[in-house]
């Protein structure tokens, strides 16, 4: 712009449109339309998102750490559970009392005071039965006339009596509270802060170890059958390639279940492969090999299962590998394994990247197929989740637990970006 | 608008009782079992009332399930089979009606009040009982040689019966049975579970046959375990051996030792609508009764866990042959029993679990 | 087309056949051979068998029959990679995930040379090219044409004595062909190398060999130094393929050592020099090149034989004037002149007379 025109542009003001409106709201509102059109389109697609995942996620993670039950189902307890000093080792005193019976009172009404007890068993064995029990009695008894009720309480269940009854219930009467989290990684929040479970009781490390290397074998295993496979995939003539695409893809048209349980045929003792093996004299009658309900199983069951979402990302980055560049490489006078690996090779990685990192994420949480071949040495992580889910109904551990996991996902997919390079990873 | 809307309550309120829904879900376990229920309640139950049921086979993820229809504040189901265990721990949660059996239930023949016909077995208050089945052992009578086995410690002694053995992937039983084989008395079990000690023993005397287990997580392992000669036995519900030994033909035989008895029943899950509520208490007030309780030992082998139905149970609707001997509840069977103890596993379950899982891993 | 076993031929195809399905030949009974040093262009349409050789030369395919030697070995079993054969190719098949240093390096990595040997032999080739600072980049930060150019760097960087090209300069545009045609050549020439460069472009095979074979259904029409194959087309095939060329068809009614005489379809008599045709009778098309044609008729043989024709359109292209006539039924006969000060400029719808001199115009096969 020349200097001449600069002060006239100045003292104009903002650019016009025709009819006198400044250009940049004009072309606004123009643009609205057409956003507004576009938002529109996705809206459905973004609800979703939010509706299926965005919000079941929040509250995972929200529910890690959630604990309001104890404030909200005993709350002038937990008041005077304040004022009342544990490290002292005396129990606390007549208000405590009268305050935790009128709680109770009004929870038992509300058939609430169970609820605590299943909460406060995860902490301490025996809470369960104690506030169920002790619901009964404390029932028939009047805040306002019937105290002083330490002695009553105490009468009802010794363990009212107990110290550790309730320096248990003010170690976790906290509304937000880091003891799921302590729970998940084989620790337990005490009154004396975090500390490490009893030795027998150490079973999530474990489990998140195995997970992780077990998801790691399965992901090498896949490369190491998926890669002929989709090289051949890329490399074969239209007819014969869609023909055993259709091969590779057979098991997603099979049920996960069935799938699995196939393998239990094929795997166990009086299984097939065992029947062949020993019908061909390679394993005696007596040894027959223990293939399934073991980390084996679980291996061997997964890399199928899994198989096909290693094929297709590596299958369609070949595709896109031109075979002139392994023409040049041999007319440069490479052999054939080192125009492979010098030049194919390299081209495929980010097609073995998108795969393992689909494979090990999805490994990673697998939870069926464990929980059917994998016995005891076998068994995922997520199989802990499930169980709290469903059976001892501990969400606030599964969710601590699923929010590790997705951590450890997101740690190792930032360690990949660094090592490898997020861009280096393509799905065709 | 209001007066329209109050008068829109008041027809409302006064119709629906006599216009029950004409449709209801009842969750169960599916399989044989649903299939018992479907012939001993549902079709005479539609047939009586008109209203039609739809089955939903959920029953092992109900709890949970439950919970969380809870929590979105939409309870879809109207009855649900769950075990006494489960049961339990819906009640805890406030997740499952209260049952007050002398009213809601129907009196046996004889005038004898629902509370008393069911005794003991009402282990909860929500819970409404309808059989009682029991957790027991089945055995390959081709691989275990000349002397079948009698007695519960077989499953641990590997001398006499090798090969390997099926048990449930959980501590529930198994820490019974170790410890009655380690020489604990029977009446003394659950107080010594009940320490860190006892736990310890019992994990140790499972430890001796570790290797030699194929853990179970659904109730159909076992049978086809013990159909493929993959096990020379195993733990399974009862009437799941039954069909193995007596509708498949295998070469299976119960040991009836030590089993230990569990009870499964309905409950009604906490919140329905008035009118949903009154349809679903109907349905158990029905299906509940000493005949029909009678009649689902037809086609299963469980028993009934009203006194009243026990002489009423004949003979398998299609197989003809007499039930009474497959019954846990059969005296001859029921020697030497063990009754689950809901107060105690409600207890220890997390802390014997966690224990358990760590030593299954390790 | 050239004699079987050249004992001075550096590269030699002896009845070469190619078949990939076994009922037809792509290529059909093959003899070439071209002396060390030279830039021979295989031309011809899609589909005419020319790729085909190129690939039995590299050993990507191999010949169904007969035999290609090279430095008078046959190599028909040897492996690609140890034929020492350079090559450029038509998409320049770079390696994307190495940097223009790292792909000239490769093929002397392979040849297990030192490090500094190998720095010096890329820089060289680059500067070659006129691509020195470049060896940093990677091949998708570069322009067609620069891409084009470390091709070319990288099939010379390992000394070839033959390189072959499979038309390196389809994706570039008209300037920059142009362009890289002349480098082409002049690396070619400076460094004594054989070359075999394929293309569809006839103007490319005119411009840049030393001898050009033009295919077509499997086999070679015509081999010939440029000239020689736009001036004296073997067959109608070569003639109306190479150039713009005008044909007339009609039988020959009398032939006197070089000069015949032809009756066209229309009744009208022309003269030609015979080539293809051998006795009266025989029916014939003939070939004359648009700057060829003659309408000045001072300029003709008295006694030469004219056609009468219409100027149908006149188009004006700088250099030179171009007209379409229509000449014996043909619509589409073309005339070049060039533009220079006396040159006639004709209206469309002017009837003339056109000539031409009888060694100009030539009577091939039908």
């Amino acid at each position: 712009m020349s200097d001449a025109t600069q002060p006239d542009t100045a003292k104009a003001g903002p650019v016009l449109a025709a009819d006198g409106t400044p250009l940049k709201r004009s072309l606004a509102r123009s643009l609205r339309v057409q956003k507004m059109r576009a938002m529109a389109l996705i809206a459905p697609l973004l609800i979703f998102v939010l509706v299926s995942f965005i919000i079941p996620i929040g509250s995972m993670l929200f529910r890690s750490v959630e604990n309001g039950m104890v404030e909200q189902t005993l709350p002038l307890t937990v008041v005077e559970l304040q004022a009342w000093d544990a490290s002292t080792g005396e129990l606390p005193d007549e208000p405590l009392y009268a305050a935790f019976v009128a709680d109770m009172v009004i929870a038992i009404d509300a058939k609430r005071h169970t609820r605590l007890g299943t909460r406060m068993n995860y902490e301490k064995t025996g809470m369960s039965s104690l506030f169920r029990k002790s619901g009964r009695q404390i029932k028939k008894l009047d805040p306002a006339t019937d105290g002083p009720f330490k002695d009553q309480l105490i009468e009802i269940d010794k363990k009212w009596g107990e110290h550790e009854t309730w320096s248990v219930i003010k170690t976790h009467s906290v509304a937000i509270t880091n003891g799921y989290f302590l729970n998940a990684i084989d620790m337990q929040r005490t009154p004396d802060g975090a500390q490490a479970q009893p030795e027998d009781k150490r079973i999530l490390i474990t489990l998140f170890k195995r997970t992780l290397i077990m998801s790691m074998i399965i992901t090498c295993s896949c490369i190491a059958l998926a890669y002929p496979a989709a090289w051949l995939l890329a490399n074969l003539p239209a007819r014969s390639a869609n023909m055993l695409m259709i091969l590779v893809l057979l098991p997603f048209w099979t049920s996960l279940l069935v799938r699995t349980s196939a393998w239990k045929v094929m795997l166990q003792q009086q299984g097939v492969i065992n029947d062949v093996l020993v019908w061909l004299g390679m394993v005696s009658d007596a040894s027959r090999l223990v293939l399934i309900n073991n980390q084996t199983g679980t291996i061997i069951a997964m890399t199928h299962i899994l198989l096909p979402f290693m094929i297709l990302p590596m299958y369609s980055v070949m595709r896109t590998i031109q075979p002139t560049y392994l023409r040049a490489a041999k007319s440069m006078g490479a052999t054939n394994w080192t125009a492979f690996w010098r030049v194919y090779f390299p081209l495929s990685v980010p097609g073995i990247g998108a795969g393992s990192i689909l494979v090990f994420i999805l490994s990673i949480g697998y939870y069926i197929t464990p929980e059917i071949v994998g016995g005891t040495k076998g068994v995922f992580i997520s199989n802990r989740i499930a169980y709290h889910i469903s059976s001892s109904l501990n969400w606030g551990l599964a969710a601590a637990l699923g929010t590790i996991l997705l951590a450890v996902v997101l740690i190792l997919y930032w360690a990949y970006d660094k090592i490898v390079g997020i861009d280096n990873v393509k799905l065709g | 608008m209001k007066t329209k809307l109050t008068a829109l309550v008041v027809t409302t309120a006064l119709v629906a009782p006599a216009a029950m829904a004409q449709e209801m879900t009842i969750v169960s376990w599916g399989g044989a079992y649903s299939k018992s229920q479907l012939r001993a309640y549902h079709e005479p139950y539609t047939a009586k009332t008109g209203v039609s049921i739809i089955n939903d086979d959920s029953s092992a993820e109900a709890v949970a399930k439950l919970r969380a229809m809870d929590e979105a504040g939409n309870v879809t189901w109207d009855v649900v089979d769950v075990v006494a265990a489960d049961a339990i721990r819906l009640c805890d949660e406030g997740l499952a009606m209260e049952i007050d059996a002398d009213t809601m239930l129907a009196a046996a023949p004889d005038g004898t009040p629902a509370s008393e016909d069911f005794g003991d077995l009402l282990v909860s208050d929500c819970f409404i009982p309808q059989i009682v089945y029991s957790t027991a052992f089945g055995y390959r009578t081709d691989l275990v040689g000349d002397t079948a086995p009698t007695e519960i410690c077989a499953v641990f002694d590997t001398d006499a019966y090798p090969g390997k053995r099926s048990l449930e992937k959980r501590p529930i039983n198994n820490m019974e049975w170790a410890l009655l084989c380690d020489g604990v008395a029977k009446s003394d079990v659950y107080d010594v579970l009940a320490t860190p000690e006892g736990q310890d023993k019992a994990l140790a005397k499972l430890d001796t046959i570790k290797d030699d287990v194929i853990w179970w997580s659904a109730g159909a392992d076992t049978p086809q375990l013990l159909a493929d000669g993959e096990v020379v036995m195993g733990s399974t519900y009862n009437g799941r051996l039954f069909s193995v030994i007596e509708e498949q033909k295998q070469p299976v035989a119960m040991l009836w030792d030590a089993q230990v008895f569990d009870l499964d029943g309905w409950i009604i899950p906490a919140g329905l609508s008035d009118e949903r509520k009154a349809q679903a208490l109907d349905y158990i007030m029905f299906a509940t009764d000493t005949q029909r309780l009678a009649d689902q030992a037809k086609y299963i082998s469980y028993g009934p866990a009203r006194k009243s139905s026990a002489p009423l149970v004949g003979k398998h609707a299609d197989m003809g042959i007499e039930m009474a001997p497959h019954m846990p509840t059969d005296p001859e069977n029921a020697k030497n029993t063990f009754l689950y103890n809901y107060e105690f596993w409600a207890d220890y379950r997390d802390d014997i679990d966690a224990k358990f899982q760590a030593w299954l891993a390790k | 087309m050239a004699e079987t076993g050249n004992h001075d031929a550096f590269v030699e195809f002896k009845r070469v056949q190619k078949s990939y399905d076994g009922e037809i030949l792509v290529v059909k009974d093959l003899n070439l051979s071209l002396p060390r040093g030279e830039f021979l262009t295989m031309l011809g349409p899609s589909g005419s068998g020319k790729t085909t050789c190129l690939m039995m030369l590299a050993g990507f395919e191999t010949a169904t029959h007969g035999e290609i030697l090279l430095g008078g070995t046959s190599i028909n079993n040897i492996p690609p990679h140890k034929r020492g054969i350079g090559m450029v190719f038509q998409n320049y098949a770079l390696f994307p995930h190495m940097t223009v240093a790292e792909n000239l390096s490769f093929p002397l990595e392979v040849r297990k040379l030192g490090k500094s040997e190998r720095e010096a032999k890329v820089k060289r080739a680059l500067d070659m090219v006129q691509m020195g600072e470049f060896g940093g980049r990677r091949p998708a930060q570069l322009s067609g044409g620069q891409q084009q150019r470390i091709a070319l760097a990288r099939a010379l960087v390992f000394e070839p004595e033959l390189v072959l090209m499979d038309e390196p300069l389809g994706a570039l545009d008209k300037q920059l062909r142009e362009h890289m045609q002349f480098e082409i050549t002049r690396l070619a020439h400076e460094l004594g190398i054989t070359t075999v460069y394929v293309t569809h472009d006839q103007t490319e095979a005119l411009t840049m060999s030393d001898r050009v074979a033009v295919f077509d259904d499997g086999r070679i029409q015509q081999l010939a130094p440029p000239d020689q194959l736009y001036e004296e087309p073997e067959n109608s095939f070569v003639a109306q393929f190479i150039g713009e060329n005008n044909t007339l068809e009609g039988v020959v009614t009398s032939i006197s050592g070089d000069t015949c005489v032809i009756k066209l379809d229309n009744g009208d008599e022309i003269d030609a020099k015979p080539i293809n045709v051998s006795k009266v009778g025989e029916r014939t098309k003939v070939s004359i090149r648009p700057e060829r044609v003659e309408f000045n008729k001072d300029r003709l043989n008295p006694k030469a034989h004219t056609l009468k024709a219409k100027v149908i359109e006149f188009i004006y292209m700088g250099d030179i004037f171009r007209f379409r006539l229509s000449v014996a039924g043909n619509d589409d006969f073309v005339v070049k002149t060039r533009n220079a000060p006396d040159a006639i400029k004709l209206q469309a719808g002017q009837d003339i007379e056109i000539g031409w001199l009888p060694q100009d115009c030539r009577a091939l096969d039908a």
